[in-house]
C-alpha cells in the first residue's frame, strides 16, 4: 500500500462493538477501506474476522451458517475454517484473516490483513 | 509365552484393548468406521493370516485378467496402520482365542490380551469331496497367493478346467483365458450363475463367453481328479465318463465361512458364527463381521452387506449402542470386461410376483424386472445394465413403483432429467464429459478420485469431488461410474441414511424423538440424540429447526442462526451479495396502487432490475441488505416467501370470470387458497396452481398441488414437479366445492409437513410413502382429513407477516453494518 497514513490507520486497533452485539453462531459486517470484513462469533463465544469474500466466487461469508469454528458460504456451500481462512477439502483456497481480540467484553479489530495473509489471493468479486 | 491376564479394562496406553482377527475387507472397514467416530477409544492389535496389508479382494479378478496390478488394489498400506497406532501381525494365522484368560495367540507365538475381540476371518473356497483334490495344481480362488499361482500356471501350462460356473468361477475362467489358457468350465446346473441369473440371461452370458473361446460342459458332475507320478493334476473325470485334460484346476464351488477358530473357542456357530443385530456373538466381549458370520440365518458373500455390518459393529464398539443391522438386499455384477450383467434380489419370482421382460437375444439384451404388488423385488439385466443402480435403489428403499410401472422398463433416463444433455450412460461417456453440472465435475475427475482414494460409497465420492453434492440430479450417473470403476455394486448406501455426518440418526428417528420426547430446541435434540458435533452442521441445523417448528408450532424455539441466509434475511441472496425482494401478489393478481408503490420503491432505492418471475409475480433484484426493512415498509405488500421452504406461489389462470372457455372461477379459488395457506413452512418449497378448465393454462400438472376446474367441480392433482426432474402430478381426488378443495389441499400438505423429510419435495415424499397411503389418510378417512386440516390451521393461526417491520425479525441488528455504529 502506498499511502502510509492509510497503512497506519489500518493497523491500529479499532473498537468495534460489544461481544453481545454479535449474534451467537453468526456474523456482522465491518466496512473497512480495504473492503468488507466479516466478524464472526461462534457458539462457544470465540470471535474471528475474515475478509467477507469467499475464495470460490467472492460470496459474502458473513451471510453463511456458522457451525463449530467454520462458516458455510451462502452461495455454493464451501466450508471455510474461521481460524485459518482455509477452505475445507476437496475445495482449495484461502480467505485473508484480520486480527481481532476481545477485551472486557469489547471486540477490537485491525483493518489490515494479518501480515502472513497479506499475499493471500484475493477472491474474485 | 507371556499369557498372564491383566485385570481391569485397560491396555498399555490406558485404553481398553481391541484385538481384530482377520486382516481383510470387513475387519479393516470396521476399524475405519470406528476410527472415524471414536478415534482414541482402543489400543488396537490386528492379526492377519496372509502376509499382506488389507487389499481389495474383489479386484483380484482384474488382476488375474491382467488389467490391474497387485499394488493397485492395496486398500490400507503399512503406513495406515502406523498412522493409527495399530499393531499388525501378518503372515501367521491365529490359532487360539482363549476366552478364560482373554488372550489371542497366533501360530508364530505372539499372544495379546484383550478386552474386546472382533472376528473377521472371512470364508474359504469350498472343496468337492472327491478323490484328487489335494493334488498339486488344484487351487481355490480366494487370495493373492491363489491368484499368483494361477498367473504362474498360465505362463507355463496350457489347459485349465474351472469347476463351478458361478461368479467366481467365470471370473477365474475369463482371467485365465485372457492369459492365453485353453479353458473349460464344468458346471452342475443347466445354466451359468443360476443363483443370480434366470435361464434366459444365463444362456446369453454363456454365448458371449463362448465367443471369447471358453468352453462349457453343463449339467456335469465331477467325479475325480487324476494326477501324474509327481502328484500334479493332469485330468478331470466327469460322472458320465468324460475325461478332460487339465494342467490347472480351479475349484470355485462356493465358499465356507471360516468358523474353526470361533468353534474351538466355544462360540455358538451354525454355518457361520452366530451374531445378533448388533453383530455380537454369544460372548458379549466378542463381535464378528463379514463372511464368517451368520445373521438371522443368513450368510453373505458380497462386500456391500459386510460394509453395512462394519458400520453397526463400529457403532457398538464405540459404545454408542444404538444402531442395528437388519440384513441386506444384495446385488451382483460380473466383472468381466465387455460383459454387462447385473442381478439383484428375487430374480426368479414365485406365484405372488409378476414379471416384466424385455428380450432381444439377437441384440444381446435381456431385462427382467420382478414385481410383488407395488414393489420391485428383483431384476436381471444383461447387455444394458445402465439402470442397475437405479433399480437396486428402488428395491432397497422399498419404493412404491405403481406409478412408474409403465415406464419402469425403459429406465431412469426415461423419467426426464434436465441439464445432462440427455447423457445417461456413464460407461460410454468420454472422460472430459461433464457429469455434475452444478459443480463442473467431469467424468475423468470422478474416475480418478475413485481409483486414487479407493472410494466405495457415493458419500465418499461427494466428499472428494463434490459431484452430485448440490442439486443431486446426477446421483444416478455418479453411482454408475462408481459401479463401472469399482467393478461391483458396492456403492450400496444403506437404506437408513443418517441425516448428516454429525449423527447416525435418520430423518425419521429425529422426527420421532422430537415428538415422543417433546423436544423444543435444537440443543435439546442434539443432547437427547447424542450429536457428535457441538453445534451441528449446515445440513442438520436447518432440518432440526424445521422439525421442531412443524412438530410443536407456537411452542418450539425458532433458531434464526440455523436458517439459511435467505430465511434469515427474508430475501434471496444473489451472486454479488445483494438481495432480491418478491412481494406476494395473491393468485398472480395486482393493482394500480401496488404497481405504483413498486415503481416508487424501485426509484427510491435505485433497484437495478425488475423482472416478472416464472411464478406470476414481480422480482426486485439487486437490493442492498441494509435497505431491506425500508423496502418492505414502503412496498407495504405481504412477503412472497420466495426465500423460504414454504408456500411460494399459487398460479392461476383467468378462469370463468373472463375466459370464454372457463368453467370454474380459478382466479378466486387460487387467491383464497393462497390467503389461507401463506406463511406455511414445509420440508421444501410448495407451489400450487389452479386452472379454470382442462386447457390448464396455469400448468397445474407440474405443481405440488394442482387444481383443474371441470364442469362438475374440481380435480385435484398432487406431487408434480417442474424443476430438475420434471414429474407430472398424479390424480388425487375430484371434489365439488371450493371449500372441499381447501380442506383436501390443506390436509395433504399437513401430512407432508408432518411426515416429509427436510428438503424432500412432495414428489419425493409421495414416491416414498406411496400415493395410496396419502389417499387413505386424506381422501378416504374424513375424520383424519379434518384432524390434519385443523392442525394446519392451528399452526398458521396468528402467524405474523415476517416482513412487517415492527416485528422483531424485521428490526434485527442483522441488517445493520457494524461500521455504522463503531468509531475508529
Ligand atoms: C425468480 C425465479 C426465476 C424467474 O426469474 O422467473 C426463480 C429463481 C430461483 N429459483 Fe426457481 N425460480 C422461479 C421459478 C421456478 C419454477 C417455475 C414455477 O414456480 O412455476 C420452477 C419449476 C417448478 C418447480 O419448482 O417444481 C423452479 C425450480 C427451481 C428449483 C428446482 C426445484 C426442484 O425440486 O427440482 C430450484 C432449486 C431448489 O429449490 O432447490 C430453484 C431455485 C431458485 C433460486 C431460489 C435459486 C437459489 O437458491 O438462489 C432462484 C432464486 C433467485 C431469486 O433470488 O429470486 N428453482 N423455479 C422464479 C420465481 C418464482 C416466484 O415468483 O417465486
Ligand atoms: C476373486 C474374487 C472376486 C470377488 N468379487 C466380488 C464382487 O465383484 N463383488 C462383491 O461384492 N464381492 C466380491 N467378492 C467377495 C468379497 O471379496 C468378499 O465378500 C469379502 O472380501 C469378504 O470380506 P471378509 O473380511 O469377510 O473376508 P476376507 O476379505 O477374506 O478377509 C478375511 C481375512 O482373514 C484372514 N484369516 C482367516 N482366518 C484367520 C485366522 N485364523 N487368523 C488370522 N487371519 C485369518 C484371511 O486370510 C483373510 O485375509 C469376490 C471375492 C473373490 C475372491
Ligand atoms: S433462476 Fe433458476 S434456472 Fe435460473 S439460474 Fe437461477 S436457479 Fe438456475
Ligand atoms: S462463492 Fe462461496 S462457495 Fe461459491
Amino acid at each position: 500500500m502506498s499511502d502510509a497514513s492509510a497503512t497506519e490507520r489500518d493497523s491500529a486497533w479499532i473498537a468495534l462493538c460489544d461481544v453481545d452485539e454479535l449474534p451467537r453462531a453468526g456474523a456482522r459486517v465491518f466496512r473497512a477501506t480495504c473492503g468488507d470484513i466479516a466478524v464472526f462469533r461462534t457458539i462457544d463465544d470465540h470471535v474471528f474476522a475474515l475478509a467477507d469474500r469467499c475464495p470460490h466466487k467472492g460470496g459474502p461469508l458473513s451471510q453463511g451458517l456458522v457451525c463449530g469454528h467454520t462458516v458455510t458460504c451462502p452461495l455454493h456451500a464451501w466450508v471455510i475454517a474461521l481460524d485459518s481462512g482455509e477452505a475445507q477439502a476437496p475445495d482449495a483456497g484461502r480467505t485473508p484473516r484480520h486480527a481481532v481480540k476481545v477485551d472486557a467484553g469489547r471486540v477490537w479489530l485491525q483493518a489490515a490483513r494479518m501480515p502472513e495473509d497479506a499475499d493471500a489471493p484475493s477472491a474474485r468479486a | 509365552m507371556t499369557q498372564h491376564r491383566q485385570d481391569g479394562d485397560s491396555g498399555a496406553r490406558g485404553r481398553p484393548r481391541l484385538v481384530v482377527i482377520g486382516n481383510g475387507m470387513a475387519g479393516m472397514r470396521t476399524l475405519e468406521e470406528l476410527l472415524a467416530i471414536a478415534p482414541d477409544t482402543y489400543d488396537v492389535t490386528v492379526f492377519g493370516a496372509e502376509p499382506h496389508p488389507n487389499y481389495n479382494r474383489i479386484l483380484l479378478s482384474p488382476v488375474l485378467a491382467g488389467e490391474q496390478a497387485f499394488e493397485d488394489i492395496i486398500l490400507n498400506g503399512p503406513d495406515w496402520y502406523a498412522a493409527h497406532d495399530i499393531r499388525l501381525h501378518t503372515g501367521s494365522p491365529v490359532t487360539m482365542l482363549d476366552r478364560v484368560r482373554r488372550t489371542v495367540s497366533n501360530e508364530a507365538g505372539v499372544s495379546v490380551p484383550y478386552d474386546r475381540v472382533l472376528i473377521a476371518t472371512g470364508a474359504r473356497p469350498g472343496r468337492l469331496p472327491i478323490p484328487g483334490v489335494d493334488l498339486a495344481g488344484v487351487l481355490g480362488y480366494r487370495d493373492i497367493a491363489d491368484t499368483e499361482s494361477m498367473i504362474a500356471a498360465a505362463a507355463t501350462a496350457s489347459r485349465a478346467v474351472v469347476i463351478g460356473g458361478g461368479l467366481l468361477g467365470l471370473e477365474a475362467a475369463n482371467g485365465l483365458r485372457c492369459r492365453g489358457m485353453d479353458v473349460t468350465v464344468v458346471h452342475l446346473p443347466a445354466t451359468l450363475m443360476e443363483r443370480q441369473l434366470d435361464a434366459a440371461a444365463g444362456r446369453l452370458l454363456q454365448k458371449s463367453l463362448a465367443a471369447r473361446g471358453i468352453r462349457f460342459v453343463l449339467q456335469a458332475q465331477t467325479s475325480a481328479l487324476i494326477g501324474d507320478d509327481d502328484g500334479h493334476v493332469r485330468a478331470v473325470f466327469l460322472a458320465d465318463g468324460t475325461r478332460l485334460a487339465a494342467d490347472l484346476v480351479v475349484m470355485a464351488v462356493g465358499i465356507a465361512p471360516n468358523v474353526d477358530l470361533a468353534q474351538r473357542a466355544g462360540l455358538h456357530c451354525r454355518r457361520g458364527i452366530v451374531v445378533n443385530d448388533t453383530l455380537q456373538t454369544f460372548d458379549p466381549r466378542i463381535y464378528a463381521v463379514g463372511e464368517c458370520v451368520e445373521h438371522r440365518g443368513q450368510t453373505y458373500g458380497l462386500v456391500a452387506p459386510l460394509f453395512e455390518m462394519a458400520k453397526v459393529a463400529a457403532n457398538h464398539l464405540a459404545a454408542r449402542g444404538y444402531s442395528r443391522y437388519a440384513g441386506s438386499v444384495t446385488a451382483t455384477k460380473l466383472k468381466v470386461t465387455g460383459i454387462d450383467l447385473f442381478s439383484a434380489g428375487d430374480f426368479e419370482g414365485n406365484e405372488d410376483t409378476e414379471e416384466i421382460v424385455l428380450s432381444d437375444p439377437g441384440g444381446g439384451t435381456y431385462k427382467k424386472l420382478v414385481l410383488q404388488g407395488d414393489r420391485l423385488v428383483g431384476s436381471v439385466l444383461y447387455g444394458d445394465t445402465v439402470d442397475g443402480s437405479w433399480y437396486f435403489g428402488l428395491m432397497r428403499d422399498r419404493r412404491n413403483v405403481a406409478e412408474l410401472r409403465g415406464r419402469l422398463m425403459f429406465g431412469e433416463a426415461n423419467l426426464g432429467d434436465t441439464g445432462h444433455q440427455g447423457q445417461h450412460r456413464a460407461a460410454t461417456m468420454p472422460d472430459e464429459a461433464e457429469v455434475c453440472g452444478c459443480n463442473g465435475v467431469c467424468k475423468g475427475t470422478i474416475v480418478r478420485a475413485i481409483r486414487e482414494h479407493k472410494l466405495f460409497a457415493l458419500e465418499d465420492v461427494r466428499r472428494h469431488t463434490k459431484a452430485s453434492a448440490s442439486c443431486g440430479s446426477c446421483t444416478g450417473l455418479v453411482e454408475q461410474i462408481l459401479m463401472t470403476v469399482a467393478g461391483a455394486d458396492y456403492s450400496a448406501t444403506p437404506t437408513a441414511k443418517p441425516l448428516c455426518g454429525c449423527t447416525d440418526r435418520t430423518h425419521a428417528d429425529v422426527r420421532h424423538a422430537i415428538r415422543d420426547a417433546h423436544l423444543l430446541s435444537i440443543p435439546a435434540v442434539m443432547h437427547f440424540l447424542e450429536w457428535r458435533t457441538p453445534d451441528g452442521c449446515a445440513r442438520c441445523r436447518p432440518a432440526l429447526n424445521y422439525y421442531l417448528l412443524s412438530t410443536w408450532p407456537h411452542e418450539a424455539q425458532d433458531d434464526p442462526q440455523s436458517r439459511y441466509i435467505n430465511e434469515r434475511a427474508l430475501a434471496n441472496i444473489q451472486k454479488d451479495g445483494s438481495f432480491s425482494v418478491v412481494p406476494r401478489m395473491w393468485g398472480g393478481t395486482t393493482s394500480a396502487a401496488e404497481l405504483r408503490r413498486i415503481a416508487d420503491v424501485v426509484d427510491r432505492y435505485r433497484i437495478p432490475t425488475v423482472k416478472i418471475t416464472g411464478g406470476q409475480r414481480i422480482d426486485l433484484l439487486g437490493v442492498q441488505k441494509q435497505d431491506l426493512p425500508a423496502v418492505w415498509r414502503d412496498l407495504d405488500m405481504p412477503s412472497g416467501h420466495a426465500y423460504a421452504k414454504a408456500l411460494r406461489t399459487v398460479k392461476t389462470c383467468v378462469g370463468s370470470e373472463w375466459c370464454r372457455f372457463g368453467v370454474q372461477d380459478s382466479t378466486n379459488l387460487g387467491i383464497d387458497l393462497e390467503r389461507a395457506l401463506w406463511r406455511m413452512v414445509a420440508p421444501h418449497k410448495v407451489k400450487l396452481a389452479v386452472s379454470g378448465c382442462p386447457r390448464n393454462c396455469a400448468e397445474s400438472g407440474i405443481k405440488d398441488v394442482g387444481i383443474i376446474g371441470v364442469e362438475s367441480g374440481w380435480e385435484i392433482y398432487v406431487a408434480g414437479n417442474g424443476g430438475i426432474k420434471t414429474e407430472v402430478a398424479q390424480f388425487f381426488v375430484k371434489v365439488k366445492t371450493a371449500a372441499e378443495v381447501l380442506e383436501h389441499t390443506g390436509a395433504f400438505l399437513q401430512l407432508y409437513r408432518e411426515e416429509g423429510h427436510y428438503l424432500e419435495r412432495t414428489v419425493h415424499f409421495v414416491a416414498r410413502v406411496g400415493l395410496d397411503y396419502c389417499r387413505r389418510q386424506v381422501v378416504d378417512d374424513e375424520a383424519r382429513r379434518r384432524e390434519l386440516f385443523d392442525r394446519l390451521m392451528f399452526a398458521l393461526r396468528d402467524l405474523p407477516d415476517p416482513w412487517r417491520v415492527d416485528q422483531p425479525a424485521g428490526a434485527r441488528s442483522e441488517y445493520a453494518l457494524l461500521g455504522a455504529t463503531a468509531t475508529p
